[in-house]
């Protein structure tokens, strides 16, 4: 019947346009639903387990069993959105023999939607079922040896205490990186042959305190200056003031590498036509740097520049390594005292607190810029 | 009256690459000069030249009878007598349109903000963006911002304008609205010397015309002459080969 119109349209010897096939994905829904039950008696069990985990390890907070008994409601969702497959692919079918073949192929869309809810929630719940079970696992050794609450809450105050530690070396460290960098990275852009040697030194600097670990300039620095006598660093200062400082230092030196670096990516990534435009206006060398290079060159800078301070505040805690008392040390004493890990899991609670905030705000400020300076 | 801007046997090397090979070429007050010349005959370089961001091995460049070239000339002082507009890049992405306009009257010439506002307003009615002045230039068409880049270099009131090909980069529909505006300049008896490759502006705007092949000047003359009855062979293929282009 489609002969007058086909033959127009399709090459001499094509193929009739096929009515295309429709599917309902009642079989992908009821695999679907399957497995969402399954997961969800996986879940139940792994939640019963910790449960019962909390009896012979360490006893949790009270608050478990609210969470343990809102996670078990919580995934019936995955199920729920199974069932709803089944029932919408159903009603496909039901459209698609009563030829409406459009609702019927929204129908079948809207069941697929659900079946990928299913998939992707039903992922989430394997995660926290395989999470329980390990936590309740070796007679609830991994949860008490590594997450007992009870002792995190006991020693809160002495790891707060060491954790102003960390709070004053990142701090300080982070202030002195800013311009200790800067003046690393302007050295390394002087123009002209003049400048070359120091150009070189700088380079070399940076090669030098990229390419060595962390942890062996604390050593070299905070061991090596008080053993060969380094002024000021000797001994009359107290033993924590002493560590703090040439913690401080080693962190500046180290981090001034990456962040002159950084910098210096930041300052060349602004097209050179930018500076040719704002001197052409008759701006000076310093205001082109000032009012047009620098403004742009902050933007490309400034999430790399939030990540290396992330990096420094987490490598605070090596200077515990060499004997600061630091919220890595202090846990690590009270590590030996209870023969048990979570002094360890709470100091690292104490630098996600600091850490994550900050993670955040920098997406959150790359996002607002983008937002503002380009096309909506 | 001397020649308003003179160059006088102009060279310029990249390294080794001469790219500018002799060049002696006069501007006139209230003249407007059409640079022309197949790609990479050094006709950027050139303008770059006139207002000092590229330096000159040989030769010498005046203005208004004034050395601007060479040692110890005052940059500042000659790029705020001297504007440049170039292909692309032109306007600061972080700042509005108005701060673009107002930035060098503030910092170079230490104006009021208000007056400089005012300068703003006028020559931003002038092209009908003053409703968009707190636009950042990413919003803007790419003939809306040439003609806030032209505009800002003229808030500088400067007395030569130089144009690097300010069309080259846009679409076919939005060059008559930045040519227009150069149009008008020109007959306001703005100085310009003006890189291009629309043939048709410069026999409307141009005073004289500069063909330049391989970094010296192969022909100058008036646009009527230069398009109808060129001397050179060069300049006759150029031409040519420009016309050939346009139909395709
Ligand atoms: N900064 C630079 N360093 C080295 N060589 C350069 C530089 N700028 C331009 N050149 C060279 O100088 C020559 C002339 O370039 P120029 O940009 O002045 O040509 P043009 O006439 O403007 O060409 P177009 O029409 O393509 O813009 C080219 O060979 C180019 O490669
Ligand atoms: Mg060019």
């Amino acid at each position: 019947m489609s002969a007058v119109v086909s033959s127009s349209v399709t090459p001499p010897g094509g193929q009739r346009r096929k009515v295309s096939r429709f599917n309902s994905g009642l079989t992908r829904a009821l695999i679907a639903e399957v497995g969402a039950v399954i997961l969800t008696v996986f879940t139940w069990a792994g939640l019963r387990t910790f449960q019962n985990s909390l009896e012979i390890g360490a006893p949790g907070p009270q608050i478990a069993l609210g969470i343990e008994i809102a996670l078990g409601l919580l995934v019936l969702i995955v199920p729920a959105y199974g069932a709803r497959a089944i029932v919408r692919s159903r009603q496909a079918r039901h459209l698609a023999f009563e030829r409406r073949i459009l609702d019927a192929r929204a129908a079948a869309e809207d069941s697929r939607d659900d079946v990928l809810w299913v998939v992707g929630l039903g992922l989430v719940a394997a995660i926290v079922a395989n999470g329980t079970f390990f936590l309740a696992g070796h007679h609830a050794r991994v949860r008490s040896v590594l997450f007992n609450w009870d002792l995190i809450w006991r020693f809160r105050v002495a790891l707060f205490h060491g954790f102003v530690w960390n709070v004053k070396l990142f701090l300080v460290a982070e202030v002195l990186v800013l311009v200790w960098a800067l003046f690393v990275a302007v050295i390394r852009q002087l123009p002209g042959r003049a400048f070359g040697p120091i150009r070189v030194i700088a380079i070399v600097y940076a090669d030098v305190f990229r390419g060595i670990p962390t942890i062996i300039v604390i050593y070299l620095i905070v061991f090596g200056f008080p053993l060969a006598g380094v002024e000021p660093f000797a001994s009359h200062m107290s033993p924590n003031t002493q560590l703090f400082w040439l913690g401080t230092l080693s962190l500046v030196l180290v981090y001034g590498a990456y962040v002159a670096e950084v910098y210096r990516s930041g300052l060349e990534g602004v097209h050179w036509s930018q500076s040719a435009a704002a001197r052409s206006l008759g701006l000076s060398q310093w205001q082109t740097l000032r009012h047009v290079v620098i403004p742009q060159a902050v933007r490309r800078i400034l999430p790399p520049l939030l990540n290396d301070f992330v990096a420094l505040q987490k490598d605070t805690a090596l200077v515990g390594l060499v004997g600061l008392a630091e919220i890595l040390n202090i846990s690590s004493i009270l590590k030996s005292q209870t023969f048990n890990l979570s002094p360890v899991t709470g100091a690292a609670a104490f630098f996600l607190i600091v850490t994550i905030p900050f993670t955040r705000l920098v997406d959150y400020l790359i996002k607002r810029d983008k937002a503002r300076t380009q096309a909506g | 009256m001397s020649t308003f801007l003179e160059l006088i046997d102009v060279h310029k090397y990249f390294g080794d690459n001469e790219v500018l090979r002799g060049v002696s070429l006069g501007v006139e007050e209230h003249q407007v000069v059409c640079l022309i010349g197949p790609s990479g005959c050094g006709k950027s370089t050139l303008l770059r030249c006139v207002n000092a961001l590229e330096m000159i091995q040989q030769g010498e460049i005046r203005l208004d009878g004034e050395r601007v070239s060479g040692r110890g000339v005052d940059l500042n002082a000659l790029r705020q007598d001297v504007g440049i507009v170039f292909q692309s890049f032109n306007l600061f992405p972080h700042m509005s349109v108005l701060d673009n306009v107002t930035l060098a009257p503030t910092k170079v010439l230490k104006l009021h903000q208000s007056d400089a506002v005012d300068r703003a307003h006028a020559l931003l009615d002038r092209i009908g963006m003053w409703e968009k002045r707190d636009d950042y230039p990413d919003r803007l068409s790419g003939g809306q911002q040439q003609r806030v880049a032209i505009v800002r270099a003229l808030a500088m009131q400067p007395r030569l304008m130089l144009l690097d090909e300010i069309t080259s980069a846009l679409d076919p529909e939005l060059v008559a609205e930045v040519l227009t505006l150069v149009g008008e300049l020109a007959r306001e008896g703005m100085t310009m010397l003006i890189a291009t490759h629309e043939m048709g502006f410069a026999r409307d705007v141009a005073s004289k015309v500069v063909f330049l092949y391989a970094g010296q000047i192969e022909e100058a003359g008036p646009p009527d002459q230069m398009f109808r009855d060129p001397h050179s062979e060069r300049t006759r293929t150029f031409l040519r080969s420009i016309i050939e282009a346009k139909r395709m």
